[in-house]
């Protein structure tokens, strides 16, 4: 099967049902070896037993804009390819990006809090994801108030390029200002500086939120092609002449 | 497994973030269960796609 065949929405949706319970395995599988490995973890030289809070903390961080970056591609595949299925992947992947992002700000706040003795600082990196939360919940909003799907496609994918613009400076704000969160310590030149202690649950983790993102994105294209179809059937019934 | 003086934190932020995964899952699989109920709700008032198909039709 080609990509060029998943454009046909029954073609996906019959892939879907094939994939889905083998995903969904394959995520509570990674999820309990991940819990486990964390809950094993060594406490941290300074920070004592809070690092495991980065065990989840991290992993929701990167996918709250990895999302917003399969939203961008889904973006350029509704305005410049006209992919069926590309307006349906954004949808669909908006409250998942957005309950992430809500989770990393959350989690990063009460981890913040014992280590550098507030909840919430002002600062570059908190700040910008902040703004990404707000942004999908804006997106989320837009998408409810255009009644029309297709106008509603092109002015959330115009939206989300512009948002785009928001993920390098969330990326790069812990080097480009003075801030209170720390910088990279997995992805960074040089390689990570995390002890292999950490470094191997918070990735089983980081996999693990990964295919737990994916397999609910799948299930909620499913329901949006559903959705569709059922708009489209009542837009027929309405057309009906009436006896 | 000792948690130290901030366990309080690190325990409710994994309830937290399995709270909200749990909600992301209900929410989708009453969603989809939705879906269906007026997806075949239209078919049985006589309502067909185009193709002829089911509009529940999956394979």
């Amino acid at each position: 099967m080609t990509l060029i065949d998943l454009a046909n929405p029954t073609r996906f949706l019959s892939l879907t049902a094939k994939v889905l319970p083998w995903l969904a395995g394959a995520t509570a599988v990674l999820l309990i070896v991940g819990l486990y490995q964390s809950a094993m973890a060594p406490d941290d030289y300074q920070q004592g037993a809070t690092v495991k809070i980065m065990f989840i903390h991290v992993p929701n961080a990167w996918l709250a804009m990895f999302v917003w970056g399969i939203m961008s591609v889904a973006a350029l595949g509704t305005l410049v390819w006209r992919h069926p299925l590309a307006d349906v992947a954004a949808k669909a992947a908006a409250p998942i990006g957005a309950a992430f992002t809500f989770l990393a700000l959350v989690t990063g706040s009460l981890w913040g809090r014992p280590m550098w003795g507030t909840y919430w600082e002002w600062d570059a990196r908190l700040t910008s994801v902040l703004i990404l939360f707000l942004m999908y919940l804006g997106l989320m909003a837009l998408w409810r108030a255009v009644e029309d799907p297709s106008r509603a496609a092109r002015a959330a994918a115009i939206l989300t390029l512009v948002g785009a613009i928001n993920l390098p400076i969330i990326k790069f704000s812990v080097d480009w200002w003075n801030t209170l969160h720390q910088p990279a310590s997995v992805m960074r030149m040089g390689g990570s500086s995390l002890d292999r202690a950490f470094l191997v649950p918070l990735l089983v983790m980081a996999i693990a939120f990964s295919l737990l993102f994916i397999t609910l994105h799948l299930a909620a294209m499913r329901n949006e092609i559903l959705r569709r179809r059922i708009r489209t059937l009542q837009m027929m019934q309405a057309g009906r002449p009436t006896v | 497994m000792a948690l130290g003086p901030y366990q309080s934190f690190i325990v409710t932020s994994y309830a937290l973030v399995g709270a909200v995964v749990a909600l992301l899952i209900v929410w989708i699989a009453v969603d989809y269960r939705r879906q269906k109920a007026r997806l075949r709700e239209l078919e049985a008032s006589g309502i067909t796609r185009r193709s002829g198909r089911t509009a529940t039709d999956m394979s």
